[in-house]
């Protein structure tokens, strides 16, 4: 049992199969919410699991000149790491699965993951779409990384703790940080757009110029897996920030004790669900309103406008934390 | 970073027609652009020497799915000038309309794209909703959504009853609304201004040396239209100007054409008001008398050129086409060059290029020696290939 815990935890719940089941999900309702925002009709429930069946049962193809081992492998470590970073998480209550001073950093870096091993994955298939595609994956990271990361260190400098569980109990009951914090939330959030490569951060995939980049080698199980890493990281950087900012579980003080282990948890969940699908509902709300960047662009805006916004807000809340007592 | 090859095509999701662009990348940076032509082979001026004179007229309908009236048209024009036949001033104005209806689907149609080129999904749903409109008015007049057939040698196959009229002032109320909403999208919407402003600019002076037509000259502030230069039809009897843009870049290359909708639903309004009575068709001879002609007509992508010449037959000796997008393609390499990677989708759509009316294939080694020969497919296929 020592040993099964763990593993459950990684592989069901609340890792690989509840992050791709609600993953799907989410990715259904942002797919149908830009239908209507574009005047469609959008697709059926089902679509989302009938595409990754789909790229599943599809031929996979190494190409001739790539290396094998780099071009095999990133995808998998892009997605272990997202997966990975949910333990440090709360899911279902203040308190994650695993916690310790630190994870904050840990998760945080664990989110980086993907962009490094799609980097990987991109440079070493040679094609020349996804070397342009790869070194914008780069140039991007520097971007927005640099801003979520101060937009995180926000809250855990209010909260005085850096382990997320400690973040959103000290939400519980009381206000939620973003109260504390809004410049963050908001950078975090844009921030967020970056990381998931959507629009107007979606440079580095840009179809129209770049045929998907980093990703256009990628045929079959190993692009359902690429698939998969940004639809679980959808799920895992709107619950990041949700613990951060919006009280994880939390609802207005509602005490999940009270209702026993599995009501609370359920209703814990829940709320958590909504408060990302709010997420969502925003990434939709871009993407649908807005065209694509150039990457000297994103740069220089992401540093300008997210960087210096997260900074003042961070000495702000230095200031409020360590003189007013607040 | 060394310096890399990029192609573009024959597949690219940007390119809609098989072409190759081939551009040498330093980083970000287009540092060099070259294009190869030559992917579509129909043989349509060679095959227009083989068929009589109403056969050709389907047959030049078919060069482009998007501008067909505007071919066949040009055409008409030109065989219409050699007999001498006198065009019904109604045909006349239903010419007109029909023209104008296929400028309003076409630069929506592109709109659409050039949103979709920078990611801008929502503008080409929303685009492509309204052009319905406009597709199902053609469809109301002609009976077709494409390829309308409606100009014919002598006038149009179909006439403008009362209540299509009705129909149409509707349609064409609610478009003029919508497309000037769009110029107010993308002059305001603050990320599609980054990716048009500034991007693919090219001088007047420079577009006149490289003989560069339509929308792209006059969007380098440059007036010069076919229908005001040289009016056929009724241009010069409706009342509307020629808009040009001084900011010589894709956003200038939109908002020309954004309004030119706008002024093909006044000149189409005006034309259904001045539209008299009468035939819409004259009797046309089988044969045509010997002579050659040229017809020019502004289709949306710029001046449209049609050469017929006739030895006194029904079938033509020669029929040459010269498109728009030939004369526009210097331009489009000179808009390319020296800017990012990113821009080279939206600078190059941005002189709506259609590439499978644009090819031709000529062979030069055996001019003079008197010599000719017959090619077989596998050795056509084989030249196409070779280089």
């Amino acid at each position: 049992m020592q040993v099964l815990r763990p593993l459950f935890h990684i592989m069901v719940f609340p890792g690989f199969l509840f992050l791709v089941a609600f993953g799907l999900f989410a990715s259904w309702v942002d797919r149908k919410l830009i239908a209507k925002f574009q005047n469609r009709v959008g697709p059926p429930i089902l679509q989302p699991l009938a595409d990754l069946i789909k790229l599943l049962a599809k031929e996979d193809i190494v190409p001739e000149h790539a290396n094998r081992t780099m071009f095999v492998v990133a995808p998998l470590i892009a997605l272990a790491g997202v997966i990975a970073s949910i333990v440090y998480i709360p899911v279902w209550a203040p308190e994650a699965v695993e916690s310790f001073q630190g994870d904050l950093i840990v998760v945080v870096y664990l989110l980086t993951l993907p962009a490094f091993a799609l980097f990987l994955g991109g440079w070493y298939s040679t094609n020349p779409f996804a070397t342009i595609g790869s070194t914008r994956v780069l140039s991007q990271l520097f971007g927005y990384e640099v801003p979520f990361f101060l937009a995180c260190l926000g809250p855990a400098i209010a909260a005085g703790s850096w382990s997320i569980s400690d973040v959103t109990l000290a939400q519980f009951g009381g206000h939620w940080l973003i109260a504390l914090a809004p410049l963050s939330f908001i950078v975090a959030m844009v921030a967020l757009i970056g990381k998931l490569e959507r629009v107007p951060f979606d440079i580095p995939q840009a179809n129209t110029e770049i045929v998907s980049g980093p990703e256009v080698e990628y045929t079959g199980r190993r692009l359902a897996v690429w698939k998969l890493t940004f639809l679980t990281e959808t799920i895992v950087g709107s619950a990041l920030i949700a613990a951060l900012f919006l009280g994880g579980p939390d609802f207005w003080g509602i005490s999940y004790q009270a209702m026993g282990p599995w009501v609370g948890g359920l209703v814990g969940m829940i709320v958590l669900g909504v408060k990302i699908l709010l997420i969502v509902f925003f990434l939709s709300l871009a993407q649908a309103a807005m065209a694509r960047l150039r990457i000297e662009q994103m740069v220089q805006w992401c540093l300008l406008w997210l960087g210096i916004p997260a900074l003042i807000n961070i000495g702000a809340i230095a200031v409020m934390v360590h003189q007013l007592g607040v | 970073m060394a310096k890399l090859s990029f192609p573009v095509g024959p597949q690219h999701p940007a390119l809609k027609e098989p072409e190759n662009l081939r551009f040498s990348v330093d980083g970000e940076l287009v540092v060099d652009a070259d294009i190869r032509l030559g992917y579509v082979h129909r043989s349509i001026e060679r095959s227009c020497s083989e068929r009589n004179y109403v056969q050709d007229l389907y047959l030049c309908e078919r060069v482009c799915g998007i501008c067909s009236n505007a071919h066949t048209l040009a055409y008409c024009m030109a065989v219409e000038k050699l007999t001498e036949v006198e065009v019904p001033v109604r045909a006349q104005y239903i010419r007109m309309i029909v023209h104008e209806f296929e400028r309003i689907h076409s630069h929506l149609l592109w709109l659409g794209v050039s949103g979709y080129e920078v990611g801008f999904e929502s503008l080409l749903m929303y685009v492509w909703r309204d052009r319905e409109i406009i597709q199902d008015i053609l469809e109301m007049v002609s009976g077709n959504r494409g390829h309308y057939a409606m100009t014919t040698l002598g006038g149009v196959r179909y006439d403008i009853t009362p209540e299509m009229e009705a129909r149409i002032r509707e349609g064409l109320q609610i478009l003029r609304e919508r497309a000037e909403y769009y110029a107010d999208i993308c002059t305001t919407e603050a990320t599609f201004l980054k990716r048009v402003r500034d991007v693919g600019t090219i001088s007047g002076d420079r577009c006149r040396e490289l003989g560069a037509a339509g929308p792209t000259l006059r969007a380098s502030g440059i007036s010069f239209d076919i229908r005001t230069e040289f009016p056929y039809l009724q241009y010069d009897q409706v009342d509307w100007q020629v808009y040009t843009s001084e900011l010589c870049d894709v956003l200038g290359r939109t908002l020309v054409r954004v309004q030119e909708v706008v002024e093909a639903c006044d000149i189409s309004l005006q034309a259904l008001d001045q539209m008299p009575d009468g035939e819409i068709q004259a009797r046309f001879p089988r044969r045509v008398p010997e002579g050659e002609a040229t017809a020019r007509v502004e289709a949306q992508r710029g001046e449209l050129i049609y050469y017929v010449r006739s030895d006194g037959s029904d079938v033509p000796v020669r029929v040459k086409i010269r498109t728009p997008t030939l004369a526009n393609l210097p331009a489009a390499m000179e808009m390319v060059t020296g800017g990012y990677v990113a821009d080279i989708p939206i600078a190059f759509m941005s002189i709506d290029p259609c590439f499978s009316c644009t090819d031709r294939m000529v062979v030069l080694d055996d001019v003079g020696s008197g010599e000719s020969r017959t090619m077989t497919w596998p050795e056509l296929v084989r030249l196409g290939r070779q280089q």
